[in-house]
Protein backbone atom coordinates (compact mmCIF):
# COMPACT_ATOMS: atom_id res chain seq x y z
CA UNK A 1 0.00 0.00 0.00
CA UNK A 2 2.60 2.38 0.69
CA UNK A 3 4.34 1.88 -2.89
CA UNK A 4 1.06 3.58 -4.27
CA UNK A 5 1.84 6.68 -2.09
CA UNK A 6 5.51 6.82 -3.67
CA UNK A 7 4.40 6.62 -7.29
CA UNK A 8 2.32 9.21 -6.58
CA UNK A 9 5.11 11.46 -5.81
CA UNK A 10 6.91 10.50 -8.95
CA UNK A 11 4.24 11.27 -11.26
CA UNK A 12 3.19 14.95 -10.83
CA UNK A 13 2.37 16.13 -14.20
CA UNK A 14 0.55 19.31 -15.10
CA UNK A 15 -2.49 17.55 -16.82
CA UNK A 16 -2.90 13.46 -16.78
CA UNK A 17 -5.84 11.62 -18.71
CA UNK A 18 -8.44 11.29 -16.81
CA UNK A 19 -8.02 7.75 -17.25
CA UNK A 20 -4.51 7.31 -17.37
CA UNK A 21 -2.78 4.18 -17.46
CA UNK A 22 -1.55 4.55 -14.09
CA UNK A 23 -5.49 5.99 -12.99
CA UNK A 24 -6.38 2.92 -14.70
CA UNK A 25 -4.68 1.05 -12.48
CA UNK A 26 -5.72 2.18 -9.52
CA UNK A 27 -9.09 0.43 -10.28
CA UNK A 28 -8.03 -2.64 -11.67
CA UNK A 29 -5.92 -3.39 -8.93
CA UNK A 30 -8.16 -4.26 -6.12
CA UNK A 31 -10.06 -6.31 -8.48
CA UNK A 32 -7.77 -9.14 -8.65
CA UNK A 33 -4.13 -8.74 -7.43
CA UNK A 34 -4.67 -6.42 -4.59
CA UNK A 35 -8.10 -8.02 -3.84
CA UNK A 36 -9.53 -6.12 -0.33
CA UNK A 37 -10.85 -9.46 0.37
CA UNK A 38 -8.96 -12.70 -1.03
CA UNK A 39 -5.53 -11.14 -1.06
CA UNK A 40 -5.96 -8.61 2.13
CA UNK A 41 -8.39 -11.10 3.75
CA UNK A 42 -10.34 -8.12 5.09
CA UNK A 43 -14.22 -7.68 5.04
CA UNK A 44 -14.88 -11.03 5.59
CA UNK A 45 -17.52 -10.82 7.90
CA UNK A 46 -19.91 -9.19 6.26
CA UNK A 47 -19.13 -11.45 3.20
CA UNK A 48 -20.32 -14.58 5.43
CA UNK A 49 -23.18 -12.52 6.81
CA UNK A 50 -25.17 -11.22 3.25
CA UNK A 51 -24.33 -13.57 0.84
CA UNK A 52 -27.69 -15.96 1.71
CA UNK A 53 -29.21 -14.90 -1.13
CA UNK A 54 -27.94 -12.79 -3.97
CA UNK A 55 -30.58 -9.34 -3.71
CA UNK A 56 -29.43 -8.23 -0.33
CA UNK A 57 -25.90 -8.77 -1.63
CA UNK A 58 -26.06 -6.91 -4.67
CA UNK A 59 -27.79 -3.81 -2.08
CA UNK A 60 -24.92 -4.19 0.43
CA UNK A 61 -22.31 -4.16 -2.49
CA UNK A 62 -23.84 -0.86 -3.77
CA UNK A 63 -24.08 -0.01 -0.29
CA UNK A 64 -20.49 -0.21 0.19
CA UNK A 65 -19.52 1.21 -3.65
CA UNK A 66 -21.46 4.46 -2.34
CA UNK A 67 -19.18 4.45 1.03
CA UNK A 68 -16.14 4.03 -0.58
CA UNK A 69 -16.01 6.18 -3.06
CA UNK A 70 -17.65 9.16 -1.05
CA UNK A 71 -15.74 8.96 2.18
CA UNK A 72 -12.18 8.23 0.08
CA UNK A 73 -13.62 11.46 -1.69
CA UNK A 74 -14.51 13.53 1.25
CA UNK A 75 -11.15 12.51 3.28
CA UNK A 76 -9.35 13.34 0.63
CA UNK A 77 -10.66 16.73 -0.25
CA UNK A 78 -9.80 17.49 3.82
CA UNK A 79 -6.80 15.20 3.90
CA UNK A 80 -4.25 18.57 4.41
CA UNK A 81 -6.72 19.88 7.22
CA UNK A 82 -7.17 16.30 9.31
CA UNK A 83 -5.14 16.81 12.10
CA UNK A 84 -2.70 13.45 12.70
CA UNK A 85 -3.89 12.51 16.09
CA UNK A 86 -7.33 12.33 15.58
CA UNK A 87 -7.57 11.51 11.67
CA UNK A 88 -8.44 7.72 12.65
CA UNK A 89 -11.70 9.76 14.29
CA UNK A 90 -12.81 11.63 11.55
CA UNK A 91 -12.09 8.86 9.17
CA UNK A 92 -14.71 7.07 11.43
CA UNK A 93 -17.10 10.01 11.80
CA UNK A 94 -16.89 10.46 7.93
CA UNK A 95 -17.50 7.14 7.25
CA UNK A 96 -20.49 6.49 9.84
CA UNK A 97 -22.04 9.85 7.96
CA UNK A 98 -22.58 7.89 4.54
CA UNK A 99 -23.48 4.31 6.34
CA UNK A 100 -26.13 6.22 8.49
CA UNK A 101 -26.98 8.16 5.20
CA UNK A 102 -27.37 4.83 3.12
CA UNK A 103 -29.21 3.10 6.11
CA UNK A 104 -31.94 6.39 6.57
CA UNK A 105 -32.45 6.27 2.41
CA UNK A 106 -32.88 2.21 2.76
CA UNK A 107 -35.28 2.66 5.23
CA UNK A 108 -37.08 5.12 3.17
CA UNK A 109 -37.08 3.59 -0.46
CA UNK A 110 -36.49 -0.37 0.49
CA UNK A 111 -37.99 -1.23 3.79
CA UNK A 112 -38.20 -4.77 3.49
CA UNK A 113 -34.32 -4.72 2.41
CA UNK A 114 -33.46 -2.39 5.44
CA UNK A 115 -35.08 -5.37 7.72
CA UNK A 116 -32.56 -8.03 5.78
CA UNK A 117 -29.88 -5.75 5.96
CA UNK A 118 -30.51 -3.67 8.97
CA UNK A 119 -27.58 -4.12 10.79
CA UNK A 120 -25.08 -5.30 8.69
CA UNK A 121 -25.44 -1.65 6.56
CA UNK A 122 -24.21 0.30 9.83
CA UNK A 123 -21.73 -2.62 10.12
CA UNK A 124 -20.28 -1.15 6.71
CA UNK A 125 -18.93 1.04 9.37
CA UNK A 126 -16.42 -1.67 11.04
CA UNK A 127 -16.00 -2.56 7.32
CA UNK A 128 -12.21 -2.50 7.49
CA UNK A 129 -11.85 -2.22 3.89
CA UNK A 130 -13.26 1.41 3.88
CA UNK A 131 -11.03 2.31 6.76
CA UNK A 132 -8.09 0.77 5.20
CA UNK A 133 -8.28 2.48 1.96
CA UNK A 134 -9.20 6.10 3.85
CA UNK A 135 -6.05 5.83 6.13
CA UNK A 136 -3.66 3.84 3.14
CA UNK A 137 -4.96 5.95 0.33
CA UNK A 138 -7.35 8.90 -0.14
CA UNK A 139 -5.25 10.65 3.64
CA UNK A 140 -2.43 11.10 0.97
CA UNK A 141 -3.76 11.24 -2.47
CA UNK A 142 -5.83 13.77 -4.65
CA UNK A 143 -9.56 13.66 -4.73
CA UNK A 144 -9.97 12.24 -8.11
CA UNK A 145 -7.57 9.24 -7.60
CA UNK A 146 -9.03 8.58 -3.96
CA UNK A 147 -12.37 8.59 -6.03
CA UNK A 148 -11.19 5.82 -8.39
CA UNK A 149 -9.32 4.06 -5.84
CA UNK A 150 -13.05 3.36 -3.64
CA UNK A 151 -14.66 2.44 -6.77
CA UNK A 152 -11.82 -0.24 -7.65
CA UNK A 153 -11.79 -1.83 -3.81
CA UNK A 154 -15.91 -1.30 -3.70
CA UNK A 155 -16.11 -3.30 -6.96
CA UNK A 156 -13.10 -5.38 -5.57
CA UNK A 157 -15.39 -6.11 -2.82
CA UNK A 158 -18.34 -6.75 -5.09
CA UNK A 159 -17.63 -8.95 -7.18
CA UNK A 160 -15.86 -11.21 -4.54
CA UNK A 161 -19.14 -11.27 -2.41
CA UNK A 162 -21.79 -11.88 -5.09
CA UNK A 163 -19.76 -14.77 -6.45
CA UNK A 164 -20.03 -15.94 -3.01
CA UNK A 165 -23.91 -15.43 -3.03
CA UNK A 166 -24.35 -16.55 -6.36
CA UNK A 167 -23.36 -20.14 -5.30
CA UNK A 168 -24.53 -19.84 -1.76
CA UNK A 169 -28.07 -18.80 -3.00
CA UNK A 170 -27.82 -21.53 -6.27
CA UNK A 171 -26.71 -24.62 -4.15
CA UNK A 172 -28.15 -23.69 -0.95
CA UNK A 173 -32.00 -22.02 -2.06
CA UNK A 174 -31.85 -23.76 -5.87
CA UNK A 175 -32.54 -20.11 -7.16
CA UNK A 176 -30.60 -17.14 -8.81
CA UNK A 177 -32.50 -13.78 -7.84
CA UNK A 178 -34.98 -15.37 -6.12
CA UNK A 179 -36.08 -17.55 -9.30
CA UNK A 180 -35.98 -20.82 -8.35
CA UNK A 181 -34.05 -22.68 -11.06
CA UNK A 182 -34.11 -26.19 -10.46
CA UNK A 183 -38.06 -25.77 -10.45
CA UNK A 184 -38.43 -24.28 -13.56
CA UNK A 185 -36.62 -27.23 -15.16
CA UNK A 186 -37.91 -29.48 -13.30
CA UNK A 187 -34.67 -30.90 -12.08
CA UNK A 188 -34.93 -32.62 -8.72
CA UNK A 189 -32.79 -30.75 -6.60
CA UNK A 190 -32.15 -31.18 -2.78
CA UNK A 191 -31.18 -27.67 -1.30
CA UNK A 192 -27.71 -28.10 0.30
CA UNK A 193 -28.15 -26.64 4.08
CA UNK A 194 -24.22 -26.36 4.87
CA UNK A 195 -24.42 -23.90 1.62
CA UNK A 196 -27.06 -21.84 3.82
CA UNK A 197 -25.05 -21.82 6.33
CA UNK A 198 -21.59 -19.44 7.40
CA UNK A 199 -19.17 -22.24 6.41
CA UNK A 200 -20.68 -22.41 2.77
CA UNK A 201 -19.54 -19.33 2.87
CA UNK A 202 -16.27 -20.41 3.69
CA UNK A 203 -15.83 -22.64 1.32
CA UNK A 204 -16.44 -20.58 -1.44
CA UNK A 205 -14.35 -18.07 -0.24
CA UNK A 206 -11.65 -19.81 0.24
CA UNK A 207 -12.08 -21.82 -3.25
CA UNK A 208 -12.06 -18.60 -4.74
CA UNK A 209 -8.81 -17.67 -3.22
CA UNK A 210 -7.29 -20.73 -3.90
CA UNK A 211 -8.05 -20.21 -7.54
CA UNK A 212 -7.07 -17.01 -7.87
CA UNK A 213 -3.73 -17.49 -6.09
CA UNK A 214 -2.84 -20.15 -8.21
CA UNK A 215 -3.46 -18.19 -10.75
CA UNK A 216 -1.48 -15.40 -9.83
CA UNK A 217 1.31 -16.88 -7.73
CA UNK A 218 0.46 -15.02 -4.47
CA UNK A 219 2.32 -16.62 -1.54
CA UNK A 220 1.35 -14.56 1.92
CA UNK A 221 4.90 -13.44 3.17
CA UNK B 1 -0.30 24.78 14.32
CA UNK B 2 -1.82 21.77 12.79
CA UNK B 3 -1.40 19.64 15.47
CA UNK B 4 -2.13 22.54 18.46
CA UNK B 5 -4.75 21.97 20.72
CA UNK B 6 -7.08 24.64 20.02
CA UNK B 7 -6.63 23.64 16.09
CA UNK B 8 -7.93 19.90 17.21
CA UNK B 9 -10.34 21.10 19.33
CA UNK B 10 -11.95 23.79 16.66
CA UNK B 11 -11.59 20.77 14.27
CA UNK B 12 -13.31 18.37 16.01
CA UNK B 13 -16.27 21.10 16.75
CA UNK B 14 -16.23 21.55 12.78
CA UNK B 15 -16.30 18.08 11.86
CA UNK B 16 -19.27 17.24 14.54
CA UNK B 17 -21.82 19.83 13.47
CA UNK B 18 -21.22 19.05 9.98
CA UNK B 19 -21.14 15.40 10.13
CA UNK B 20 -24.78 15.79 13.20
CA UNK B 21 -26.18 18.39 10.40
CA UNK B 22 -26.45 16.64 7.81
CA UNK B 23 -27.91 13.49 9.36
CA UNK B 24 -30.07 15.61 11.17
CA UNK B 25 -31.04 17.58 8.20
CA UNK B 26 -31.10 13.84 6.24
CA UNK B 27 -33.46 11.86 8.97
CA UNK B 28 -36.11 15.07 9.13
CA UNK B 29 -36.26 14.92 5.05
CA UNK B 30 -36.75 11.26 4.92
CA UNK B 31 -39.01 10.58 8.00
CA UNK B 32 -42.09 11.01 6.30
CA UNK B 33 -41.52 8.67 3.99
CA UNK B 34 -40.02 6.59 6.24
CA UNK B 35 -43.57 6.72 8.37
CA UNK B 36 -45.38 5.92 4.87
CA UNK B 37 -42.77 2.78 4.50
CA UNK B 38 -43.06 1.42 8.17
CA UNK B 39 -46.98 1.89 7.53
CA UNK B 40 -47.10 -0.44 4.55
CA UNK B 41 -44.83 -2.80 6.08
CA UNK B 42 -47.04 -3.27 9.40
CA UNK B 43 -50.13 -3.79 7.15
CA UNK B 44 -48.89 -6.03 4.78
CA UNK B 45 -47.46 -8.23 8.10
CA UNK B 46 -50.80 -7.92 8.92
CA UNK B 47 -52.40 -8.67 6.22
CA UNK B 48 -50.09 -11.96 5.81
CA UNK B 49 -51.61 -13.41 8.33
CA UNK B 50 -54.69 -14.16 6.14
CA UNK B 51 -53.53 -13.47 2.27
CA UNK B 52 -50.47 -14.32 0.42
CA UNK B 53 -49.07 -10.35 -0.32
CA UNK B 54 -47.91 -10.06 -3.57
CA UNK B 55 -45.45 -6.93 -4.73
CA UNK B 56 -48.73 -5.86 -6.99
CA UNK B 57 -51.34 -5.75 -4.46
CA UNK B 58 -52.47 -2.62 -2.96
CA UNK B 59 -51.66 -2.93 0.33
CA UNK B 60 -52.95 -0.49 2.03
CA UNK B 61 -56.30 0.17 -0.11
CA UNK B 62 -57.07 -4.29 0.96
CA UNK B 63 -56.35 -2.81 5.00
CA UNK B 64 -58.72 0.04 4.85
CA UNK B 65 -61.47 -1.88 3.21
CA UNK B 66 -60.80 -5.04 5.24
CA UNK B 67 -59.59 -4.31 8.59
CA UNK B 68 -61.23 -3.14 11.76
CA UNK B 69 -58.90 -2.30 14.08
CA UNK B 70 -59.23 -1.22 17.95
CA UNK B 71 -57.16 -2.47 20.96
CA UNK B 72 -58.09 -4.25 23.91
CA UNK B 73 -56.74 -5.09 27.03
CA UNK B 74 -56.18 -8.23 29.01
CA UNK B 75 -59.43 -7.93 30.97
CA UNK B 76 -60.70 -8.50 27.35
CA UNK B 77 -62.38 -4.45 27.87
CA UNK B 78 -62.22 -2.24 25.60
CA UNK B 79 -59.54 0.47 25.30
CA UNK B 80 -59.95 3.45 24.13
CA UNK B 81 -57.69 6.15 25.35
CA UNK B 82 -54.09 6.27 26.14
CA UNK B 83 -52.30 7.40 29.53
CA UNK B 84 -52.81 11.16 28.29
CA UNK B 85 -55.92 10.50 26.97
CA UNK B 86 -54.95 10.57 23.36
CA UNK B 87 -57.58 8.23 21.25
CA UNK B 88 -55.33 4.76 20.79
CA UNK B 89 -54.89 3.50 17.08
CA UNK B 90 -54.11 0.29 17.26
CA UNK B 91 -51.48 -0.06 14.68
CA UNK B 92 -49.78 2.73 16.54
CA UNK B 93 -49.32 0.58 19.29
CA UNK B 94 -45.37 -0.49 19.85
CA UNK B 95 -46.30 -4.36 20.94
CA UNK B 96 -42.30 -4.54 21.64
CA UNK B 97 -43.05 -1.63 24.44
CA UNK B 98 -45.67 -3.58 25.59
CA UNK B 99 -43.79 -7.06 25.80
CA UNK B 100 -41.74 -5.25 28.53
CA UNK B 101 -44.77 -4.49 30.93
CA UNK B 102 -46.35 -7.00 32.76
CA UNK B 103 -48.56 -9.08 31.16
CA UNK B 104 -51.76 -7.93 32.68
CA UNK B 105 -50.12 -4.68 31.61
CA UNK B 106 -50.07 -4.56 28.08
CA UNK B 107 -52.48 -2.68 25.43
CA UNK B 108 -53.46 -5.74 23.11
CA UNK B 109 -54.75 -4.53 19.62
CA UNK B 110 -57.31 -6.64 18.02
CA UNK B 111 -56.99 -6.56 13.95
CA UNK B 112 -60.85 -7.88 12.78
CA UNK B 113 -60.45 -9.26 9.32
CA UNK B 114 -63.86 -8.09 8.10
CA UNK B 115 -65.56 -10.27 4.84
CA UNK B 116 -65.66 -8.17 1.65
CA UNK B 117 -69.51 -7.70 1.18
CA UNK B 118 -70.41 -7.17 4.48
CA UNK B 119 -68.04 -5.51 6.94
CA UNK B 120 -70.16 -6.82 9.93
CA UNK B 121 -69.01 -10.25 8.79
CA UNK B 122 -66.37 -10.90 10.77
CA UNK B 123 -63.56 -14.02 8.65
CA UNK B 124 -60.78 -13.31 11.20
CA UNK B 125 -59.47 -12.28 14.27
CA UNK B 126 -55.92 -11.01 13.36
CA UNK B 127 -53.62 -10.69 16.75
CA UNK B 128 -50.06 -9.08 17.27
CA UNK B 129 -47.70 -11.38 19.31
CA UNK B 130 -44.39 -11.13 20.65
CA UNK B 131 -41.33 -13.02 22.23
CA UNK B 132 -37.77 -14.58 22.21
CA UNK B 133 -36.29 -16.12 19.79
CA UNK B 134 -32.38 -17.36 20.00
CA UNK B 135 -30.43 -14.41 19.44
CA UNK B 136 -32.94 -11.53 19.39
CA UNK B 137 -36.69 -10.67 19.12
CA UNK B 138 -39.18 -12.71 17.38
CA UNK B 139 -42.81 -11.17 16.35
CA UNK B 140 -45.98 -12.89 14.36
CA UNK B 141 -49.56 -12.06 13.93
CA UNK B 142 -51.41 -14.69 14.09
CA UNK B 143 -55.38 -14.98 12.41
CA UNK B 144 -57.96 -17.18 14.55
CA UNK B 145 -61.34 -18.01 12.60
CA UNK B 146 -64.47 -15.78 13.81
CA UNK B 147 -65.08 -18.82 17.03
CA UNK B 148 -61.45 -18.65 18.30
CA UNK B 149 -60.67 -22.34 17.25
CA UNK B 150 -58.65 -22.79 14.68
CA UNK B 151 -55.48 -21.44 12.86
CA UNK B 152 -56.12 -19.40 9.95
CA UNK B 153 -52.46 -18.60 9.17
CA UNK B 154 -49.69 -16.79 10.77
CA UNK B 155 -46.93 -14.13 9.30
CA UNK B 156 -43.42 -14.76 11.43
CA UNK B 157 -40.66 -12.07 12.02
CA UNK B 158 -37.20 -11.93 13.65
CA UNK B 159 -34.59 -9.88 14.12
CA UNK B 160 -31.90 -11.96 13.70
CA UNK B 161 -32.69 -15.42 13.86
CA UNK B 162 -29.94 -17.74 12.41
CA UNK B 163 -30.26 -17.52 8.44
CA UNK B 164 -31.52 -20.85 7.22
CA UNK B 165 -32.74 -22.52 10.57
CA UNK B 166 -34.48 -20.24 13.32
CA UNK B 167 -34.50 -17.87 10.20
CA UNK B 168 -37.09 -19.94 8.07
CA UNK B 169 -40.19 -19.01 10.23
CA UNK B 170 -40.24 -15.93 8.02
CA UNK B 171 -38.53 -16.73 5.04
CA UNK B 172 -39.83 -20.63 4.59
CA UNK B 173 -43.74 -20.19 3.80
CA UNK B 174 -43.99 -24.00 5.02
CA UNK B 175 -43.48 -23.22 8.38
CA UNK B 176 -46.47 -20.89 8.43
CA UNK B 177 -48.31 -22.80 6.34
CA UNK B 178 -48.22 -25.77 8.97
CA UNK B 179 -49.85 -23.75 11.37
CA UNK B 180 -53.45 -23.34 9.01
CA UNK B 181 -56.07 -25.40 10.38
CA UNK B 182 -54.70 -26.25 13.75
CA UNK B 183 -56.69 -25.77 17.03
CA UNK B 184 -56.10 -24.05 20.08
CA UNK B 185 -58.66 -25.26 22.13
CA UNK B 186 -58.76 -29.45 23.09
CA UNK B 187 -61.71 -31.45 23.86
CA UNK B 188 -62.03 -29.34 27.29
CA UNK B 189 -62.65 -26.02 26.36
CA UNK B 190 -59.27 -25.70 27.36
CA UNK B 191 -56.87 -23.34 25.91
CA UNK B 192 -53.75 -25.25 24.70
CA UNK B 193 -52.13 -23.01 22.02
CA UNK B 194 -49.98 -24.56 19.46
CA UNK B 195 -46.88 -25.92 20.17
CA UNK B 196 -43.89 -26.50 17.43
CA UNK B 197 -42.46 -29.72 18.46
CA UNK B 198 -38.48 -30.91 18.65
CA UNK B 199 -37.11 -31.70 15.35
CA UNK B 200 -38.33 -32.22 11.72
CA UNK B 201 -39.65 -35.58 11.12
CA UNK B 202 -42.61 -34.42 8.46
CA UNK B 203 -45.28 -37.04 9.81
CA UNK B 204 -48.71 -36.04 10.59
CA UNK B 205 -48.82 -34.50 14.39
CA UNK B 206 -52.47 -33.80 16.19
CA UNK B 207 -54.31 -30.91 15.83
CA UNK B 208 -52.18 -28.99 18.68
CA UNK B 209 -48.79 -29.45 17.34
CA UNK B 210 -46.53 -28.71 14.57
CA UNK B 211 -43.84 -29.84 12.84
CA UNK B 212 -40.10 -28.49 14.47
CA UNK B 213 -37.33 -26.70 12.73
CA UNK B 214 -34.38 -29.04 11.94
CA UNK B 215 -31.67 -27.22 14.20
CA UNK B 216 -34.09 -24.47 15.06
CA UNK B 217 -35.15 -26.42 18.44
CA UNK B 218 -34.33 -22.72 20.37
CA UNK B 219 -36.26 -20.48 18.09
CA UNK B 220 -39.31 -22.85 17.97
CA UNK B 221 -39.36 -22.73 22.18
CA UNK B 222 -39.58 -18.99 22.02
CA UNK B 223 -42.00 -19.28 19.36
CA UNK B 224 -43.88 -21.52 21.90
CA UNK B 225 -44.22 -19.39 24.81
CA UNK B 226 -44.92 -16.10 22.52
CA UNK B 227 -47.82 -17.73 21.16
CA UNK B 228 -49.06 -19.24 24.42
CA UNK B 229 -48.37 -16.19 26.34
CA UNK B 230 -50.53 -14.01 23.73
CA UNK B 231 -53.38 -16.28 23.47
CA UNK B 232 -53.57 -16.66 27.32
CA UNK B 233 -53.49 -12.68 27.22
CA UNK B 234 -56.22 -12.14 24.63
CA UNK B 235 -58.01 -15.03 26.09
CA UNK B 236 -60.44 -13.02 28.47
CA UNK B 237 -61.51 -11.11 25.04
CA UNK B 238 -62.06 -14.53 23.37
CA UNK B 239 -64.52 -15.43 26.27
CA UNK B 240 -66.57 -11.44 26.12
CA UNK B 241 -66.87 -11.96 22.29
CA UNK B 242 -68.37 -15.41 22.69
CA UNK B 243 -70.17 -14.72 25.25
CA UNK B 244 -71.61 -11.62 22.96
CA UNK B 245 -71.66 -9.44 25.95
CA UNK B 246 -69.23 -6.72 25.10
CA UNK B 247 -70.43 -4.50 21.81
CA UNK B 248 -68.65 -2.70 19.22
CA UNK B 249 -65.68 -5.83 20.08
Amino acid sequence: MSTEVVEEKTIKKASEPLLSKRRKKIISDPLNEENPVTIQVLGICSALAITIKMEPTIIMSLAVIFTMVFSNLLISLIRNYVPNRIRIIVQLAVVALFVTLVSEFLKAFNYPMYKVLGAFVGLIITNCIVMGRLEAFAMGNKPYDSILDGLGSGLGYSWIILAVAFFREFLGSGSILNFKVFEALNIPYVNNGLMVDSIGAFMILAIIIWIQRTKTGYVEQ
Amino acid sequence: MRQSNTYIIIFTLITTVFVGGTLAFTSIMLGPRQAISIEYDTKSQILGAVMNITKNDDVLGIYDKRIVSFVVNSKGELVEKDDKGQPLVAEKVDVSKNFKLKPEDRLLPVFKYVSESDSTKVEAYILPTYGNGLWNRIWAFIALDANFETVKGISFGHLQETPGLGARISEDPVISERYVGKKIYNEKGELVSVDMVKGEKGEPLDPHHVDGMSGATLTGTGVNEMIKQYLNSYEAYFEKVKSQKVAGL
